[in-house]
């Protein structure tokens, strides 16, 4: 039996930096916060020497500075802030709303035969579907205002996360459902306490699909209903900025569209780090 | 019935009895007999493992007496109860390195099932450092099971299921996926720890060595449909260079090799 054969199966390998000795330091080396910081920033100033020196019109492309003080400016009198309140307490409804239903159907899958059949043919009908496809349905059923929005939302939301969390009950280890079994546990207490966060790694992952689809499909949504008229959140702000040439608020709604959206990002990289990154669970 | 025809019983009650029990399931729709007709005891405080050339059903044996799998036939009785469903009297270990929570640590693995069964806070903390201890856990009470070798997660398994002290432990294989010299430190770790505080096994192997070296009697099972060729005493065989240890081996090898099936054992090579 030779020495080099003994590793054993499965072990965790050393964590941390291994940088070869004598090697020249590279980019690579930096740190992941200076790294993108440091892109970020050339970035900036390349949109704004292009902006201050390439002669392009104004009225068309806003620099990084304007873009700032405008937002600056909309969150000072209010009308950034209002338009991005709406259009979170509306993507809030709608995702509980779908959550909900989620978890219902989840649920009705796991249980039985049937509500698995359902959930894999409702899933496989209205997944690929864009979301906003619906919107003219949800007009005609609710008319234009926040209802039809929720709809529209609930319906985005709803089939990532009950397929992926479906799926992550589905393919649980059953070894590890033997083991509660084993220890005693059944029921509810079995289903809290290993199936749950056994599953954990999709249902986290069907949350973040779920959340992703979500935001697209709202700012999608309120840009129609810009266009159509109606009031409300950032895709109106935008599409209402855009009708008057004020250019810069129309970068400033997508930049705060974008900065959300990585905020909600960093909430599930949050929450991914405190659970299954620790536990050596996540998938993908 | 030709069982225990060179084993001696121990005195005093089993603790499990065994008898023509019959454990089969379902195949494309049909009914396939793994375990025929076996019976055997254990008594209190033995080590009797279950050795057979593969597919033979022992495992399916082991899930049965788990609670897992019904028996079509046969009776399994447990100090005289014969409902089998699962429970921390027959504590499990299993193969796969992967029957740790990977959400709870290596101490909370311990406590975790001590606190579902009925231990206070402080008292679960203090058995699983007590077991922690006994399986030369405790420096890494703190780590996660995926910061852990394989020896080390199937020391963890076999601390938490000493932890509940139960009437019996169930091992399926429990060293089967690691690495030669691993696998034989664990088989003595288990055999001190097993010895000094009267632990009963039920141990399912195929490994002839590994039989011999942590069984008190080892329980040949037949080809499936599985039934006992004959229960091998090995008690007290502890040098593996010693020509009775070798006696042993050579034993169980040609009780399994009548059966024209080569044991997987590169120990004994």
């Amino acid at each position: 039996m030779s020495e080099a054969m003994t590793k054993t199966v499965g072990a965790a390998e050393p964590v941390g930096p291994g940088r070869p000795r004598g090697r020249r330091r590279t980019w690579g080396d930096l740190p992941v916060v200076p790294r993108r910081l440091i892109i970020l920033a050339v970035i900036l100033v390349a949109w704004q020497a292009y902006v201050s020196f390439s002669g392009v019109n104004q009225l068309l492309v806003s620099g990084p500075v304007d873009v700032a003080k405008t937002m600056a400016e909309g969150i000072a009198d209010g009308d950034l802030l209002r338009s991005t309140a709406t259009t979170l307490q509306i993507l809030f409804g709608g995702m509980a709303a779908g959550m909900l239903i989620a978890a219902v159907l989840t649920t009705l899958a796991s249980w039985t035969r049937l509500g698995e059949d359902i959930l894999v043919l409702l899933t496989s009908m209205l997944n690929p579907l864009p979301s906003i496809a619906v919107l003219p349905l949800a007009i005609l059923w609710f008319g234009m205002n926040s209802t039809s929005l929720m709809f529209v939302i609930a319906n985005s939301v709803i089939w990532p996360i009950a397929i992926n969390v479906s799926n992550g009950f589905r393919t649980v280890n059953p070894t590890i459902m033997a083991v509660g079994r084993n220890i005693g546990l059944s029921g509810v207490r079995i289903v809290k306490d290993v199936l749950i966060p056994a599953a954990l790694p999709n249902i986290i992952a069907g949350l973040k699909t779920g959340w992703a689809f979500g935001w697209r499909t709202i700012i999608a949504a309120e840009l129609v209903f810009g266009v159509a008229g109606g009031k409300g959140g950032l895709g109106f702000f935008i599409n209402d900025a855009r009708t008057f040439m004020r250019t810069s608020e129309v970068f400033a709604g997508l930049v705060t569209i974008a900065v959300i959206g990585i905020a909600l990002e960093l909430v599930f990289t949050w929450i991914e780090r405190r659970t299954v990154v620790r536990w050596g669970t996540k998938t993908g | 019935m030709k069982a225990d025809t060179t084993a001696e019983r121990p005195a005093g009650e089993p603790l499990l009895t065994v008898e023509s029990a019959r454990v089969g399931y379902q195949t494309d729709g049909r009914f396939q007999t793994a375990v025929q007709d076996v019976s055997f005891d254990i008594y209190p405080g033995e080590n009797i493992m279950l050795l057979g050339p593969s597919g033979c059903g022992k495992s399916t044996l082991l899930k049965t007496i788990a609670g897992f799998i019904e028996p079509s036939g046969g009776t399994v009785r447990i100090s005289g109860r014969t409902d089998l469903a699962p429970g921390p009297d027959r504590a499990v270990v299993f193969q796969e390195f992967d029957q740790l929570f990977p959400w709870h640590t290596v101490e909370g693995n311990l406590t975790y099932p001590l606190r579902v069964n009925g231990s206070s806070r402080q008292e679960a903390k203090r058995l699983a450092g007590e077991y922690l201890e006994l399986m030369g856990l405790v420096h890494a009470a703190g780590r996660y099971p995926h910061q852990l070798s394989g020896g080390m997660k199937q020391r963890v398994a076999i601390a938490r299921a000493m932890a509940l002290r139960p009437l019996m432990l169930l091992m399926d294989e429990p060293f089967g996926a690691l690495d030669a010299q691993t696998r034989s430190r664990l088989q003595r770790e288990l055999k001190d720890v097993a010895a000094r505080n009267d632990v009963t096994i039920l141990f399912v192997t195929h490994s002839i060595q590994e039989a011999v070296f942590v069984g008190h009697r080892v329980v040949v099972l037949t080809p499936p449909p599985s039934t006992v060729r004959e229960v091998v005493d090995v008690s007290g065989l502890d040098d593996p260079t010693s020509p009775e240890f070798v006696a042993a081996l050579r034993r169980l090898r040609s009780l399994l090799t009548e059966d024209g099936e080569e044991p997987d054992d590169m120990a004994f090579e």
